[in-house]
């Protein structure tokens, strides 16, 4: 016999059963699988980690690494690096030339390109490019939103500051001609960098690219930038499933140049460096960037390739002139020069590869100057001429940021420490500052706190403006040089030799300044150049370091 | 009962708003801020001014909390500036809550499908070797730090042995369709069995790491409270009755002994967060622990703000529930 009991629990059961699978086919049938027959495959896919979600995927509104890294695969500029350097070469414009001026540049542009919407590259998408980078309005002017613009062409067309740009002309189908106010040695090199890169017209307008919004305490980006990037690369934009923290980009089949072997090239993002490499042990990833210089002998013992770039930074002990009065004699800062064992800190605290600086720019790069005045180890000069200089009881607060690594500055407080060691050595008082570098190092630095500050500088393109002209062309600049008697001077000489349209003049120029720099103003104290590593799988094939730190994927393969 | 509920409510609302006013105030005065979020190594004094001003930084702090709670109340709690650079804070939010949904519930289930067994047995054994064993496991799982355990189990697991995924919720190759945001349901509402198996296989290990301590807990209350029933007289009249080990155990012992579990593990799923944020940060899951992890290493203010808001509220939240409750469970309790 059944209680009633049992037949109430029986009923209870068979109806929550009933209900659990009706909700269960119900959801089912509203869930269908939105795969292609291609789903699943994971065949000729490159999976490469990056440290942290990109800011979008438009670049010219971007600053950040990580953008860079994937609109590098995606779009391409009028020029481009030659693999391997930072020598500039053609890419979209086969060749080019310019007035004697050095403000009008004819650009002649590859045959046959198109965007990867279809759109035809030609020269009004060149002019549409520009006449958007320079008729920004509204938020989009702000320097951290169109930074690279702001950097490096200035104003944009409402006037409030002068431009670089003065306009665009299409003068066939194929020749555009730029022109520009003045000229500068930055062109057309700055054009091979990813903000720079040509964009299919067709698409920002659908999508509405130039649409960024003041949100809150930060700027809200329109969707063409986070879903329908368009360029000519070799591989197109597929998805961003940001809850996986994955970037996919598919092979782009009706690329202009050799196509890639790659079906799929993926950006896993993995903030935390140790999970990188575990990840690359387990064979989940082929790749990551920047690996921690102490691990690079374990890594290779394991069979990865460890790709090393050629040094293309700077890495300087900061002076700031502005506080104390002591740093503002030439003496005083030459000491504390001759105070530093520049050679030791590079055996011991830079990775294999990094070279002792002997000024601000690498030795690569055009303008540099072999005969600048030297500055040897020798603690008992520094102390001389801190004698001579008044300064034996020189105190200085010296600032040095945590929670950061750069390529060339790898563990700072390592670094800090040796640093400081040989600074008190000479009789210098050391009062120590660390602050988190998003938590107020840069900020307490811009604002003239530290007399001393650990900080450098990755090379964009292959110019001496670059390196010396973004530190001192603006005379209220992180040294504080306005302060300085010759802080006008050292401006107004950098915009007179960038200006300077006959390259081998530059460049004579350019190798005065910097002899001028270290021995008759020496603002920093240039350290080292590093050399930043990537590491990959050992069947990784035909990856080409790059020194300004934009490798392109594109000729990549896997086995 | 009605009253009470309201009352609690407007409480809460009261609690929101002192805490968004405090956490606004202290996020502001600690360094660095969205400016130089924004702005990176490149920044220069001049570009700092421009973008305070733009950004109305510079107008005066109770002004721009008006506007921050202005804002907030249409759902607009601004855009990240560090853990997804662009993207609308409560994007964030809503992209990143499922997934530590899904690794909470493994874990909590985790936990319970080992935590009750294994303690009602080390009750019933109780100075065997099984309950020694159990109560000096429970002790370790207390005991060892989270992020350790988490190294330690993907170190042994993913790198040396290979046999789980080191890192994220899904493999990059697979194209999964996403439904509801939990991956492995999703698997399963569309068929794709690889995706969910997958899924699952990248939440096995954050999810060991993660139900360690409510694991130990849970056993510990369940050994405990079996202990304290296995002592009642009801037990012992219903054995005199005559009742059969297994009917006695299901019935009385362990239907009884639950009251307390339950409570725990309730308790525990509330504090699943503390732990999350350093599991997701060392398997690199993309949840709302890896959030704050990068939130404050970033020092992404709106991210921030959301996630300690929210978290709050959901804190504040379980506890009314949990006070409800106790007057629905036992009439004894009475609210005023």
């Amino acid at each position: 016999m059944v209680n009633s009991r049992t037949a109430r629990t029986g009923l209870r059961r068979f109806a929550a059963v009933g209900l659990t699978t009706a909700v269960a086919v119900s959801m089912a049938a509203c869930a269908e699988s939105q795969r292609g027959e291609q789903g699943g495959k994971v065949g000729g896919t490159l999976t490469f980690a990056a440290a942290g979600h990109p800011k979008l995927f438009d670049p010219f509104y971007a600053s950040d690494g990580e953008t860079f890294r994937v609109a590098r695969q995606i779009f391409e500029g009028l020029t481009g690096f030659k693999p391997g350097t930072a020598k500039v070469e053609p890419a979209l414009a086969e060749r080019w030339d310019h007035s004697n001026d050095g403000k009008t540049w004819t650009f002649h542009l590859k045959n046959g390109v198109k965007f990867h919407d279809g759109t035809d590259f030609d020269a009004d998408a060149v002019c549409k490019n520009f006449e958007r980078w320079y008729n920004q309005t509204g938020a989009g002017t702000n320097a951290a939103v169109s930074q690279y613009w702001v950097d490096n062409f200035g104003g944009f067309a409402d006037g409030a500051k002068p431009s670089l740009y003065k306009s665009c002309t299409v003068k066939d189908t194929h020749t555009a001609v730029v022109e520009l106010t003045a000229s500068t040695s930055k062109f057309p090199d700055l054009l091979g960098m990813a903000p720079f890169s040509m964009q299919s017209p067709t698409a920002m307008e659908t999508y509405d690219a130039n649409n960024v919004q003041v949100r809150g305490d930060s700027f809200e980006y329109p969707a063409y930038g986070h879903e329908h990037p368009t360029g000519t690369g070799p591989f197109k934009f597929s998805r961003y499933d940001k809850a996986n923290n994955i970037i996919e980009l598919v092979r782009f089949d009706d690329y202009h140049g050799e196509k890639t072997k790659l079906d799929k090239l993926v950006f896993k993002v993995i903030p935390d460096e140790t999970a990188r490499k575990q990840e690359l042990q387990s064979g989940a990833i082929d790749g990551y960037d920047l690996p921690n210089p102490s691990d690079w002998a374990a890594l290779e013992q394991a069979g990865f390739q460890v790709i090393k770039r050629e040094p293309f930074n700077i890495f300087y002990l900061g002076i700031t002139q502005k506080n104390n009065e002591k740093l503002r004699d030439l003496k005083v800062r030459k000491a504390l020069y001759h105070a530093l064992n520049r050679e030791q800190l590079v055996k011991s605290q830079l990775p294999a590869g990094a070279k002792v600086a002997t000024q601000f720019i690498p030795e690569s790069v055009s303008g540099y100057e072999p005969n600048v005045e030297k500055y040897d180890y020798d603690p008992n000069k520094a102390k001389q001429l801190l004698a001579e200089a008044g300064a034996s009881d020189l105190t200085v607060n010296f600032f040095w940021p945590s929670e950061v690594t750069r390529p060339y500055m790898p563990n700072p407080r390592d670094i800090f420490g040796a640093l400081r060691t040989d600074l008190e050595a000479v009789g210098v008082k050391v009062n120590a500052v660390t602050k988190p570098w998003n938590g107020g190092y840069l900020e307490d630095i811009d604002q003239g706190q530290a007399d001393l500050f650990l900080l450098g500088w990755t090379g964009d393109m292959d110019t001496p403006d670059n390196f010396i002209g973004t530190f001192f062309a603006d005379p209220s600049n992180r040294f504080y040089t306005t302060v300085a008697p010759w802080g006008e001077e050292l401006s107004a000489e950098l915009r007179r030799a960038d200006s300077e349209p006959d390259e081998n003049k530059r460049e004579q120029m350019y190798k005065e300044l910097n002899k001028k720099i270290m021995s008759d103003y020496l603002p920093g104290l240039p350290i080292s150049h590093s050399a930043p590593a990537l590491v990959v799988t050992k069947d990784v094939r035909g990856l080409v370091p790059s020194p300004l730190t934009s490798e392109e994927f594109g000729p990549v393969s896997k086995g | 009962m009605l009253r009470y509920t309201v009352r609690r409510l407007l409480q809460l609302l009261g609690v929101v708003l002192v805490l968004s006013m405090l956490l606004f105030g202290w996020l502001r005065l600690l360094p660095g801020g969205p400016v130089s979020a924004l702005l990176g190594e490149r920044a220069t004094e001049e570009s700092r001014r421009q973008l305070t001003a733009q950004l109305g930084l510079d107008q005066p702090i109770f002004v721009q909390y008006g506007k921050f709670l202005g804002r907030a109340l249409s759902g607009d709690f601004g855009s990240s500036t560090g853990v997804q650079p662009g993207d609308a804070a409560l994007e964030v939010f809503l992209q990143r809550f499922p997934a530590t949904l899904e690794l909470s519930f493994f874990a909590i289930v985790l936990a319970v499908l080992f935590g009750i067994p294994l303690g009602y047995l080390a009750a019933r054994r109780r100075g065997t070797w099984l309950d020694n064993l159990g109560v000096v496991g429970s002790l370790v799982g207390v005991a060892v730090p989270v992020f350790f355990l988490a190294f330690l189990l993907k170190y042994v697991f993913a790198v040396e042995l290979g046999w789980l995924p080191a890192s994220g919720r899904q493999t990059g190759g697979i194209d999964a369709t996403r439904v509801t945001g939990f991956f492995v349901l999703d698997g399963l509402l569309t068929r794709e069995w690889d995706a969910a198996w997958d899924a699952l296989q990248h939440l096995v290990l954050p999810a060991m790491a993660l139900a360690t301590i409510p694991f130990a807990v849970v056993f510990r209350i369940t050994r405990a409270a079996v202990l304290d029933v296995l002592d009642e007289d009801y037990v012992r009249t219903a054995e005199s009755k005559g009742l059969t080990t297994p009917v006695i155990r299901r019935r009385h012992v362990l239907r009884n002994a639950m009251l307390p579990v339950v409570t725990t593990i309730g308790l525990q799923t509330g504090a699943l967060l503390a732990g999350a944020v350093l599991t997701e940060k060392v398997f690199a899951f993309p949840g709302l622990g890896e959030a704050l992890a990068i939130g404050f290493e970033r020092r992404d203010y709106p991210v921030l703000q959301l996630l300690i808001i929210v978290a709050a509220m959901v804190y504040v939240l379980v506890n009314l529930v949990v006070d409800l409750s106790y007057a629905v469970i036992d009439p004894r309790v009475r609210v005023r």
